[in-house]
């Protein structure tokens, strides 16, 4: 087993840095896109892609290869970003997002873009289909796993229950959900809109095992992924707390940064602060 | 020309709808800012309930308001709307004949760098087949005012079709909408041009281009596709002996479906059909998407001239 250390750890965090910097980039050339979800589930992504899945950018379609369901689909560009680093396609594609005729779409698109495992976009969608991922990893007795990310909000979608209970149902140990807990949807806080909370013990309920971390913490967000790996008979989910827009000092914790574009000095000042 | 997006004008009715009647309320899934419900819940915020991101739940919750007296609005994109809660708006609303209107904004490819996932082409053509259910699609502001009144005052369900972005405004705020009553914008003894939605400004101009090459195009703009004017559509169909149909949404059961169902039986006629062919859309700007997909006035005139070449006698 790979030992997490402080080496690791730095790593990773400078992958993480990485990701949300090319987020900005991206999202500035574009004019448009969801920085705050990006960035609040950069340091998960960078620890699912640069230290937990296994998988072969040369050969996207490697049966045994680990899979990553992005099911809060509007995030796309922190799975661009990803994929990009880790070698599915060069980085210079990065600066076509959202363009006419670009392989990346406003979101995931798998027919045009290498890596993508998973359209999505239309919240809960993408639950289900990691949920039928890891039915066949089970059939085919692969040993692969099956990641899929959701948003907190996401989770108000009655078919992401529909999908926690065909997980339980099927004993999909080989599924792990990762929750990003950063508390705000698109109208404001989840606490003053539809309250999904409290997230864990719901999921723990419904027959899964869990674990609640802080989703800015490497290690404790390896040491989760970790267990997760290990842990038989049930499907795990991670429930990770976050803040929305984190790295970038003017969009943490704001609900107006969802869904626009950083402005040119505003993207200055987002790359310092990343530097 | 002014530009307003329908979506805006929708708020602003909404909100003055509020002032006017007491048993408005409004639902939205998490998109108010962007539906422009938020304007209403401003200035409501009893009446107004953020169902959170769960169409499903919000379309059968809008008919139990309404089955207890409620005139409900329910707004999201019209992907979700119309997609994620189809079935609930079938049997919970359409089916029980429920004083709800569903209110979908962000319709056709205009929604741009958000992608195919989120541009509903197929959402007119799934109401519209939908018993008891009205579609109407208007072209500006002035006419979404006006039909948000009129399907206040009309009891039962409705799909009122809404975009994102900026639209020329055609009408005055005095128009007259009258709920399947199409408007004759031009008259013309050559070629019929039907459309409704950000298409009828196209329409408008392509007859203009038409009249400089001497062919006398007539505009109707279909902003009720169910019930459709059939009175208005084969009066057309009679005085121009062919017909181009012009919609922000797939060829395959929108307004060219409607159209061509009626004549096909009442009065044949070639019918071009301009729309989104059998695709989905994708990212892009709204307007390099409308020119992507053909959806520009050249595109109507070229198809209104292969129309009049297939007229039986010319
Ligand atoms: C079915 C569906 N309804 C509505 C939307 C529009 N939408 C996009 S993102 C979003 C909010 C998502 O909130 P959350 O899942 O918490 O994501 P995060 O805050 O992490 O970005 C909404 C409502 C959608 N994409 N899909």
């Amino acid at each position: 087993m790979r030992e997490i250390n402080d080496q690791v750890t730095a790593e990773l965090e400078k992958k993480a840095k990485i990701l949300r910097r090319e987020v900005i980039k991206m999202l500035g050339k574009a004019g448009s896109g969801h920085p705050g979800g990006s960035l609040s589930a950069a340091d998960i992504m960078a620890c699912l892609y640069f230290w937990e899945m296994k998988y072969d950018p040369q050969r996207p379609d490697w049966e045994e290869r680990d899979r990553f369901v992005l099911s809060k689909g509007h995030v796309a560009p922190v799975l661009y970003a990803a994929l990009a680093e880790s070698g599915f396609f060069s980085g210079e594609k990065l600066a076509s997002l959202r363009q006419l005729g670009s392989p990346l779409q406003g979101h995931p698109d798998l027919r045009k873009l290498p890596g993508v495992e998973a359209s999505t976009g239309s919240l809960g969608q993408g639950f289900g289909w990691a949920v039928g991922m890891a039915m066949a990893a089970k059939l085919d007795r692969r040993d692969s796993r099956i990641y899929v990310l959701l948003g907190d909000g996401e989770m108000q979608e009655g078919i992401v229950w529909e999908a926690v209970m065909a997980a339980n149902q099927y004993k999909l140990d080989n599924l792990t959900a990762i929750v990003d807990n950063n508390g705000m949807q698109i109208d404001g806080h989840l606490s003053e809109i539809m309250s999904v909370e409290p997230i864990a013990p719901k999921l723990k309920e419904f027959g899964w095992n869990t674990r609640e971390i802080d989703g800015h913490h490497i290690p404790g967000i390896l040491e989760a992924l970790e267990e997760a790996r290990n842990s038989k008979g049930k499907p795990f989910a991670i429930v990770a707390k976050t803040i929305k827009g984190k790295g970038c000092s003017f969009m943490e914790n704001q609900v107006d940064w969802h869904g626009k574009a950083p402005s040119a000095d505003q993207i200055d000042q987002a790359l310092r602060e990343l530097a | 020309m002014e530009q307003v997006a329908t979506r805006d004008a929708y708020g602003q009715a909404l909100k003055r709808l509020g002032e006017k009647y007491r048993d408005v309320v409004v639902l939205d899934g998490d998109l108010s800012k962007s539906t422009k419900t938020a304007d209403f819940a401003g200035a409501f915020p009893d009446r107004f309930f953020n169902m959170g991101i769960a169409e499903q739940n919000m379309m059968t919750v809008a008919a139990g308001l309404a089955a207890s007296g409620k005139v409900v609005f329910a707004s999201s994109f019209a992907i979700f709307a119309v997609g994620r809660a189809f079935e609930q708006v079938r049997n919970s609303i359409a089916y029980g004949q429920m004083n709800v209107k569903v209110c979908a904004t962000h319709a056709g490819v205009t929604v741009g760098e958000d992608g195919g996932s989120h541009q509903s082409v197929e959402d007119i053509a799934i109401m519209r087949a939908i018993p008891n259910m009205q579609v109407v699609v208007p072209a500006d502001g002035p006419s979404t005012v006006q039909a948000v009144n009129a399907i206040y005052h009309e009891p039962g369900p409705f799909y009122l079709r809404l975009g994102r972005s900026k639209v020329p405004t055609i009408y005055t705020d005095e128009m007259d909408f009258k709920i399947g009553r199409a408007i004759k914008l031009r008259e013309g003894k050559d070629v019929g041009i039907l459309a409704c939605g950000i298409m009828v400004a196209e329409a408008l101009r392509a007859a203009s281009a038409l009249a400089a090459a001497g062919i006398e195009a007539a505009v109707l703009d279909v902003h009720t596709i169910k019930p459709l004017d059939r009175e208005a559509v084969l009066q057309v169909a009679r005085e121009t002996g062919c017909l181009v149909t012009a919609e922000e949404h797939s060829v395959i059961g929108g307004l060219g479906g409607a159209v061509a169902e009626l004549v096909s039986s009442e009065f044949p006629v070639p019918v071009e059909k301009l729309g989104i062919p059998d695709v989905f859309g994708q990212s892009g700007k709204p307007s390099e998407l409308l020119a992507f997909y053909g959806l520009t006035s050249d595109k109507i005139v070229e198809l209104a001239r292969n129309a009049m070449g297939k007229k039986a006698h010319k």
